[in-house]
């Protein structure tokens, strides 16, 4: 496992008193963003999202399957994670353990609380078959906050996804009906600084960490706090509000990316 | 001026004969026939064929000064991560300190970084280290960066005349360990031009003038300021 | 599997207008990945790889270590979203077969001597699939091996013939993979010409099967020079001396 010497910590939070992060960003600044769409043919959506040298892919496959018996009309959507080897010296081989987990969670509650998937436009035979939608996200460089890189390439994806109606007779393959989809972005805190996009660095020592899912209308939709430090509830607030106006600022470059 | 073009060439490469050279480092002999077996720069100045390589884990050679961050700390001595493939031993009688056995933490812990000294490559690649010399330490404050082990000879320069010039334009301490590791400090501004500029000669390291380029850059960026 | 819906061959050309003996269209970009020791993306016809290297390091969990030479554990995935009917995540027997055959072809040619009680891991995945995936894949990872500055023998590189209504041709295409008669990957040293890397399925007469090694082993050689390129591509230009 990569280990993270000490002076680093303690150069990361000299800096950061000073107001400075190691690569110059400001604390509530992104690093660039750049989203690729239909890069898998297989896939019924796909997306390439890099975040700095971070680097994402997500993948939607559609089937036809049951639905839940609690929902008869609705169509079924699920995330999966996998934090494969390729991407960082520390992932390990394996069924996905509770970081892929989470990340896969996080990012399927920001999508499903707010509603992108027009779940009930889905429906072909009431209780009988519905339209599934699975998002894999493959992460395959770690270099900081895989939170928001997953997200953004699975929204990429299904701003793109067709669903294909041909192939099982069900007439013409049609975009896949979409609402507003919701921007998540992730802060994590190392003694008092807390920044907004961590890169590795600031990830290896940070303490806690703030996903915030915000919608078109600086609404909340999705949050969630992972690690054993704390927050107080001003920093919450600030987080939030950050949030909100990088998620505004995200919003447009996605909706640029996928021609809209 | 020589132009002298530096060669890179691939692992399963030709290079020559051992009837006519000898095979070194970075080649492999099957036939008679010397071959590289990685990727690198071809050196067949001497008597020899070398390559040396582009990329890499750091190979630890005795008398080689390392920069360690400790991983362990056991009762009698500890495991030093040094960038090669294997973690190094750092025994307690290799270190200025008296230790009691079982009391290593109190001396060196996980995450402490060490300028040390490789002492010893046995044949199974176990690797020794040392921390007894005056110009060895524990670290405090300052950054650590990151290199690729085969770019450390061009960022310490033909005697040391590409880090010199860092020193001088950056007012900076810098450090610089044969397993690509480089540890800097000084004022904040001073540590950023020193990332910079490292990260710019490893992108050139091959170029040639790289010195005298980046002897103007640190002239101009100094003159700006003033 | 019996064909009688798609003919594989229209005027002496294949399906997607390739000659007998002709390959698909191949990319190749090494040093990929900012994290990954030695990486390379690979597209071969509708294939779409990456693979990735790490080490040589001490390989754990400790009683996988030989005290006198390095191991190699490749693994082979594929994405969920890279085949037409999603794949559920995780290795399954097939993935894990191509693991180990690949780790073997490789273990022939990295000098593991120099290494012992470590490990070279190689990643494969595979994001997009079209038939030859196993053969992308070692043919990436051996560029992603000399990324990584392994010492090598050699670099490998894999590639197929197959048979498709009673005429042999070199690498499959996906219909020719689903409804052909046989199906040969190999890989080879290119070097020395040694075989590192074969199987075979399906229906071969001895003739056939001298033919499709072969024209396996032609292909072979022809990839090998694009690797190669690709390597001298990404280092030449940034770290090639060049005169001023």
């Amino acid at each position: 496992m990569t280990i993270t010497p000490s002076i680093k910590k303690d150069y990361l939070i000299n800096l950061a008193e000073n107001g400075k992060r190691t690569d110059g960003r400001k604390f509530d600044e992104f690093r660039k963003i750049s989203i690729e769409t239909g890069v898998i043919s297989k896939a019924e959506g796909s997306a390439r999202v890099k975040i700095g040298n971070t680097q994402v892919i997500s993948g939607i496959k559609m089937d036809i399957g049951e639905p839940y018996p609690d929902s008869p009309e609705s169509g079924v959507m699920t995330t999966a994670a996998e934090l494969i080897p390729l991407a960082s010296p520390d992932f390990e081989a394996g069924p996905p353990r509770e970081n892929a987990i989470e990340l896969a969670r996080v990012v399927d509650r920001g999508i499903r609380e707010s509603e992108l998937i027009e779940v009930d436009k889905l429906c072909i035979e009431p209780g009988e078959k519905v339209w599934m939608v699975f998002i894999d996200i493959h992460i395959l460089d770690f270099d900081g906050n895989l939170f928001d890189a997953a997200s953004l390439a699975s929204l990429a994806a299904l701003l793109t996804t067709n669903v294909p109606a041909e192939r099982f007779d069900l007439g013409e393959d049609y975009p896949l009906p979409l609402k507003e989809p919701p921007i998540s972005c992730t802060s994590v805190k190392y003694k008092d600084t807390v920044v907004m996009d961590p890169s590795l660095d600031e990830e290896e020592i940070a303490e806690a960490r703030l996903t915030v899912a915000t919608d078109i209308n600086g609404h909340l939709r999705a949050m969630q706090k992972g690690l054993n430090g704390s927050f107080t509830v001003d920093e919450i607030k600030k987080v939030i509000k950050a949030s909100i106006d990088n998620g505004r600022k995200i919003q447009e470059q996605l909706y640029k990316s996928v021609g809209k | 001026m020589s132009q002298e073009k530096r060669e890179i060439v691939i692992p399963s490469q030709l290079l020559g004969d051992i009837k006519n050279k000898k095979a070194g480092r970075g080649t492999f002999v099957e036939n008679g026939k010397i071959y590289a077996e990685i990727l690198g720069i071809l050196n067949k100045n001497s008597n020899y064929i070398n390559v040396t390589p582009l990329k890499g884990r750091y190979d630890p050679i005795e008398k080689d000064f390392v920069i360690g961050i400790v991983e362990e700390a056991m009762s009698s001595s500890w495991l030093v991560d040094i960038n090669a493939a294997y973690p190094a031993l750092l025994h307690v009688n290799e270190v200025p300190w008296d230790v009691d056995f079982g009391e290593t933490e109190r001396y060196l812990n996980y995450g402490d970084c060490i300028m040390a000294k490789v002492l010893q490559v046995d044949q199974e690649k176990k690797l020794q280290i040392t921390l007894k010399d005056r110009n060895l330490y524990k670290i405090k404050g300052g950054q650590i960066i990151n290199v690729e082990p085969s770019k450390v000879p061009r960022i310490i320069g033909k005697k040391g005349s590409m880090i010199s010039l860092l020193k001088k334009y950056t007012k900076c301490r810098i450090f610089v360990g044969q397993n690509g590791r480089i540890w800097v400090d000084g004022e904040d501004d001073g540590i950023k031009k020193v990332i910079n500029t490292i990260n710019m000669i490893e992108n050139e390291a091959l170029s040639y003038g790289l010195t005298n380029k980046i002897e103007e850059l640190l002239k101009k960026e100094a003159k700006d300021v003033h | 599997m019996i064909n009688t819906e798609v003919k594989l061959f229209e005027n002496g050309k294949r399906i997607d207008g390739r000659k007998p003996d002709e390959l698909r269209k191949i990319k190749i970009e090494a040093g990929v990945l900012h994290r990954a020791e030695g990486s390379c993306y690979l597209e071969w016809g509708g294939n779409k790889v990456i693979a990735a290297v790490y080490g040589p390091r001490e390989a754990i969990p400790r009683h996988t270590q030989n005290p006198l030479r390095a191991i190699v554990n490749a693994r082979y995935n594929m994405a969920a979203f890279s085949v037409d009917d999603r794949k559920r995540p995780g290795p399954d027997r097939r993935s894990r077969e191509i693991s180990k055959v690949i780790s073997e072809a490789l273990e022939n040619v990295i000098l593991l001597e120099r290494f012992p009680r470590a490990s070279i891991d190689v990643n494969i995945e595979v994001l997009d699939a079209e038939a030859g995936t196993r053969c992308a894949g070692l043919t990436a990872a051996g560029v992603a091996l000399v990324d990584a500055g392994i010492p090598m023998k050699d670099i490998p590189v894999a590639c197929a013939a197959g048979k498709i209504e009673d005429q042999v041709v070199l690498d499959l295409g996906k219909d020719e993979d689903n409804f052909g008669n046989a199906d040969l990957p190999i890989a080879i040293s290119p070097r020395t010409g040694e075989v590192l890397l074969l199987q075979m399925d399906g229906h071969l007469t001895l003739a056939e099967f001298d033919q499709a090694l072969d024209l396996a082993i032609k292909g072979c050689h022809i990839v090998s020079d694009i690797q190669k390129k690709a390597i001298m591509d990404k280092y030449q230009s940034t770290q090639g001396g060049t005169t001023q």
